[in-house]
């Protein structure tokens, strides 16, 4: 099964310059090609025609590098749960589909180009404490520190987090509560992290609200569209751990 | 005449890494400021080696393609880590994984470097553990280990189906916490397009910003590769879209020596080709061959039906399968080392049994290990593997057999180092897969994390001081002086002139035709006429890009094409060696398989006399042929036997 | 802990925690109001509300009642502008994502709220502040006929819409607020959010039925 289709995509040269949505059609995409696949079809034509690609990020595309993130059709990566848009595939389209794709849109992660946007205040966020502060070779042996097995698996549960910030373009308030959610309870689970617990949380708190994000409304929206199923538990876990650490 | 020599200590096996350490020259930490490393590339290598090198007290610059340090490409892996921990107190040891290593190899790696990769890869998962990796566990709170192959033990550590991504991630935080110390200057979207030397030692890069389009000098007192694999060289491969040769193409322009270009790692378990406009293959775990059997129909009709979609895996009784890894490998079964995987799965392909509309595929079974151990351990040990599978393939890996065929995966050749990791350019190191040290001519599975995190933490930071050690007086330099214009103007001239050609042809479709002609030529199988064909098509190739390439936008902007091409243009020039790389060594080892060098029952046959060594590339000019340097392998504490499985 | 003031989590906390005081105090309030249908005789609610409106102890419990409305509303806004303003551009396609639905409206329950809230307090409230109501004397005492006069407004039939109207609205703000308020406060987890779920939806229904109900009987009485 092929399909045609209407792709309105926005283009937008930089970020000061204002952007608008530009009208493509395409002809015989494979439903068995992936979603970035029908991109380059896209791209692919445009250079033929000597026009300028469309830009936006993307690099391991098998769903874990987290570089590639477009709001499809009014979802962050598309119609499909569970999933980042390098692992969309166009099944999920019918014939004849209109296909919507928006760069994420938020304060904190400005445009820089077409669908390309600056995501570094998530970096910015995990030097602020997001992680153990231990230097190579002071490690006591890895079975010296026992974990219990639920608490290890939980710890991977938000551990799992690519950054992607799906969470924060899903967000009605563009807020980031779930990727310092998933970071916070990632290393407080483990007693490796407790050390540090209480200066990580309130570093990364500020830090979020200084970067520009908005605060979290439990809508929940950030749980729906996360590609690895993080769950808000880890936003209830973090807002525990702040208070904790502000007495 | 370049000399190589790879500096191995003096002593037995056991003890050349204490020894090594206990005489080598050190920094002080009042040095150790005034001394600036640049590292190319944040993947397990560099991350972990610009972090430790930040926290001893060097000033450290970290460059990387991607928009953050946490997305090289380190992070697709899945299965695990290797350490000879022995907690599964099945027998491991520094000696086995050792052994199993050069054996895995194919005999064609350095005795003192694998050894000491073992040594290290227990204090690996120490540290990883201390950073927070949420590494499996048992009930007790002990690590879990799994299988993986070209091993009789369990040694393998692991974080669901993750383990690349864990690691990473803790190389990742340790390195963004010497960002906000301001040990570490972070630059993002910077791709290296240069080697600056002056007075023969490697003094800087020319970055290009991969968003202005501005081309940037670096000094710095030393240059640390790490800039991964080049597998993207056939187009199709489970790398990463932006994974690329031309930070270590460059090095090898200015002299440093290529060690084995050839070996090439085609994984076994990658989900197969769809179609032309496939841009990227997806790796489907090794792990998965722990608990997963592999087969074609015994039949040939059923394999045309299957072929035709008349029928599904699950029509085809059991007496009718053929489990041709267990058939033909008893002792190890499904779990046959990578290269010997591929290729069995290639020659039944080859003899008409493939199993999907392409006849390239073989089926990967889960029926038995769901039976004996229930789908919710199955799903357990590897959900997330077979939730990928299914969204890709858009078929149910539980109910019907999983199809899958080799990929292109790692290289185990890369820049030529010495014990040290050093280049044969002095102040040029070259670390994780972007060098060619440990793996011979073939990795085992689980091996590459290993080796990347080992020269990240605790190999280069010690090793790079020995040569540091002699730079403490000379101050930083400004990159004002002759070597940064020209080296820039190099990249200048080059970058203009593929702007020029205005061409007509994309570079994904140039690039296609390179893939094509490697994957040919210089894949699974090669022989000396296929080889000598892949020369003549990849110089026919380079003309052709240079004369037909099509490169939309600016120069000095943001431009992917441009980056796409630049990148292509190197690759063209790699596949070339890599060609005569293979046509040269006239033997069968590990990934390198010569059509001419079998065993009677189709096993890799190795000539030890005549290619005991490591073949070590050096360029001589853009028209003229490379020349070739022996580094001769001595086994000192290993028998050298035929590698056998069964 | 300075951070509770001036940190989006800390607005939150408090944000939340005087959304809880109100939740309670709703019920408070809705269990007097009932008094007005469950007793004949009107006097009772009459000296319940004389006592609430001499009581030096019920003195403060307004203040802090207000405190509260005030802290929710205050944070609430600045929370929202400072949300509005992380979003500067909007997306062209409404979020299709699998959200709880009340949340998305959050600020415009609540301007519906205060707007009732403003015209409920002029009704009453400051109706009796200003000694407008009407009076009665009971054995020497003087009340406020508060039942006269709730009477004599709920045989009004759009008054009467108009309450129970807001009385919905509020039920929608509630319906989100209840549950979100414990998740703020950091309780979440399998075990007990089901169960904070559960009696959001029977703390909601019982509030609005509550409160509506007394309109309702009056109107047809």
């Amino acid at each position: 099964m092929n399909l045609n289709l209407k792709l309105k995509v926005w283009r937008q040269r930089d970020p000061n310059t204002r952007g608008k949505f530009v009208n493509y059609q395409l002809k015989n995409i494979s439903t068995d090609s992936s979603f970035l696949e029908m991109l380059d079809v896209l791209n692919e034509e445009l250079i033929t025609k000597g026009e300028e690609p469309v830009i936006y990020d993307h690099d391991c595309r098998e769903g874990i590098c987290g570089a590639c993130g477009l709001y499809i059709n009014g979802r962050p990566h598309g119609p499909d749960s569970l999933i980042t848009v390098c692992q969309l595939h166009m099944r999920k389209f019918k014939n004849g589909d209109t296909i919507v794709i928006e760069p994420w849109r938020a304060r904190a992660f400005p445009v820089i180009r077409d669908l390309m946007v600056d995501r570094n205040a998530f970096d910015k966020l995990i030097q602020e404490g997001g992680y153990v502060s231990v230097n190579t070779g002071s490690a006591p042996d890895a079975n010296g520190i026992p974990v219990k097995k639920e608490k290890a698996e939980l710890s991977m549960d938000a551990a799992a987090c690519i950054g992607c910030g799906a969470c924060v373009a899903a967000c009605k308030n563009a807020s980031a509560m779930l990727f310092v959610g998933a970071k916070i309870s990632h290393l407080t689970l483990l007693p490796q992290g407790k050390v540090e617990a209480r200066d990580r949380v309130l570093d990364m708190v500020t830090k979020m609200d200084e970067l520009g994000f908005g605060s979290c409304t439990n809508t929940g929206a950030c749980e729906a569209e996360c590609p690895k199923g993080i769950k808000l538990t880890n936003i209830a876990r973090l807002n525990r751990e702040y208070y904790t650490a502000l007495v | 005449m370049v000399k190589l020599q790879s500096r191995i200590p003096e002593g037995p096996l056991a003890e050349k890494w204490s020894n090594y350490k206990s005489n080598q020259n050190l920094v002080n930490p009042a040095n150790k400021r005034k001394l600036d490393v640049i590292v190319i590339g944040t993947g397990l290598a560099g991350a972990a080696a610009a972090a430790s090198m930040a926290e001893m007290g060097f000033k450290v610059k970290s460059f990387c393609y991607q928009d953050s340090s946490r997305r090289a490409h380190s992070i697709a892996a899945q299965g695990g880590i290797n350490a000879a921990k022995n907690y599964q107190n099945d027998g491991d040891s520094t000696y086995r994984l050792f052994y199993d290593t050069i054996k895995g190899g194919d005999y064609r790696s350095r005795e003192a470097n694998v050894y000491r990769l073992a040594e290290v890869s227990n204090d690996i998962i120490d540290q990883c553990v201390a950073q927070g990796v949420p590494f499996a566990r048992e009930y007790g709170g002990t690590l879990d280990n799994r299988s993986f192959g070209g091993a009789l033990v369990s040694r393998t550590f692991y974080a669901r189906g993750q383990t690349g991504q864990q690691l990473l991630l803790g190389a990742y935080q340790a390195l963004s916490r010497q960002v906000k110390k301001g040990n570490v200057e972070m630059y993002p979207r910077m791709e290296m397009y240069n080697l600056v030397m002056v007075d023969g030692k490697a003094r800087g890069i020319i970055a290009r910003d991969v968003i202005t389009g501005k081309l940037e000098r670096y000094s710095a007192h030393s240059v640390v590769l790490a800039s991964g694999g080049y597998g993207n060289v056939y187009f199709l491969s489970t790398m990463a879209m932006g994974a690329n040769v031309s930070a270590i193409w460059q090095c090898y322009k200015k002299g440093a020596i290529f060690g084995n270009p050839s070996f090439i790692q085609i994984h076994p378990t990658c989900i197969p080709v769809h179609g032309e406009d496939q841009s990227k293959l997806t790796l489907m775990s090794e792990s998965l061959r722990n608990d997963g059997r592999i087969w074609v129909p015994k039949k040939k009709e059923d394999a045309l039906k299957l072929q035709k979609g008349e029928i599904g895996g699950v029509d085809i009784p059991e007496e009718d399968r053929d489990y041709y890894l267990e058939r033909r490998y008893p002792a190890f079964g499904n779990l046959v080392p990578r290269d010997v995987a591929s290729r069995a799965a290639k020659e039944r392909c080859d003899a008409g049994y493939g199993v999907n509309s392409t006849g390239l595929a073989v089926f990967l079974d889960f029926k038995d290990a769901i039976k004996r151990l229930g789908k919710d351990v199955i799903e357990a040990k590897y959900g997330n593997l077979f939730q990928m599978y299914e969204k890709i393939t858009d078929d149910n890996p539980y109910k019907n057999p999983m199809m899958i065929y080799p990929a292109i995966h790692y290289n185990m050749g890369g820049m030529w180092v010495d014990y040290e990791l050093h280049t044969t350019i002095p102040g040029l190191f070259a670390t994780g897969e972007s060098n060619f040290s440990d793996h011979g001519a073939n990795r085992l599975g689980a091996s590459a994390l290993m080796q990347g995190l080992a020269d990240g933490y605790f190999v280069l930071p010690y090793t790079i001081q020995n040569y540091l050690a002699d730079e403490i007086n000379t101050p930083r330099f400004k990159t004002d002086i002759p070597e940064f214009d020209t080296a820039e103007k190099e990249v200048q001239d080059q970058l203009e002139k593929l702007m020029d050609v205005k061409g007509t042809m994309s570079v994904d479709t140039l690039h296609k035709k390179l893939g094509k002609i490697m994957w040919e030529g210089v894949g699974m199988a090669r022989n000396k006429e296929g080889l000598k064909k892949a020369i003549e098509e990849i110089a026919k190739l380079k003309e052709e890009f240079w004369f037909h390439v099509n490169i939309p936008g600016e120069l000095n902007d943001l431009n992917q094409e441009l980056q796409k091409a630049s990148r292509l243009a190197d690759f063209i020039e790699l596949g070339a060696l890599m060609a005569r790389d293979a046509l040269h060594r006239e033997e069968s080892c590990g990934g390198h398989f010569r059509e001419e060098f079998q065993t009677g029952e189709g096993e890799a046959l190795r000539n030890d006399k005549d290619f005991t060594y490591v073949a070590a590339w050096e360029y001589k000019g853009d028209d003229k042929e490379p020349a070739m340097h022996k580094e001769v392998l001595n086994f000192e504490y290993i028998e050298v036997k035929q590698r056998n499985y069964k | 802990m300075s951070g509770i003031f001036t940190s989006s989590l800390g607005k939150k906390l408090l944000m939340s925690l005087a959304g809880i005081f109100l939740i309670v105090f709703l019920l408070v309030h809705m269990g007097l109001n009932l008094l007005l249908i469950i007793y004949e005789d009107p006097m009772v609610y009459n000296k319940v509300a004389h006592f609430m409106s001499s009581s030096i102890l019920i003195k403060i419990f307004e203040i802090i009642l207000f405190g509260g409305f005030l802290l929710h509303i205050i944070y609430a806004l600045i929370l929202q502008i400072q949300n509005w303003i992380a979003r500067p551009s909007r997306y062209n396609k409404a979020n299709y994502s699998n959200t709880s639905f009340f949340s998305k409206f959050m600020i415009h329950t609540a301007i519906i709220t205060l707007t009732f809230l403003v015209i409920h307090m002029m009704d009453f409230y400051i109706k009796a502040k200003l000694g407008h109501a009407s009076e009665i004397i009971v054995d020497g005492v003087v009340y406020h006929d508060f039942v006269s006069e709730v009477v004599d407004k709920f045989k009004i039939l759009p008054f009467v819409i108009f309450y129970i109207a807001a009385f919905v609205f509020l039920g929608f703000h509630l319906m989100h607020g209840f549950q979100s308020a414990f998740k703020t406060l950091g309780m979440d987890n399998r075990k007990y959010t089901p169960v904070i779920q559960v009696l959001a939806i029977f703390y909601c229904t019982l509030v609005v039925a509550g409160y509506s109900i007394i309109p309702v009987i009056i109107y047809f009485s």
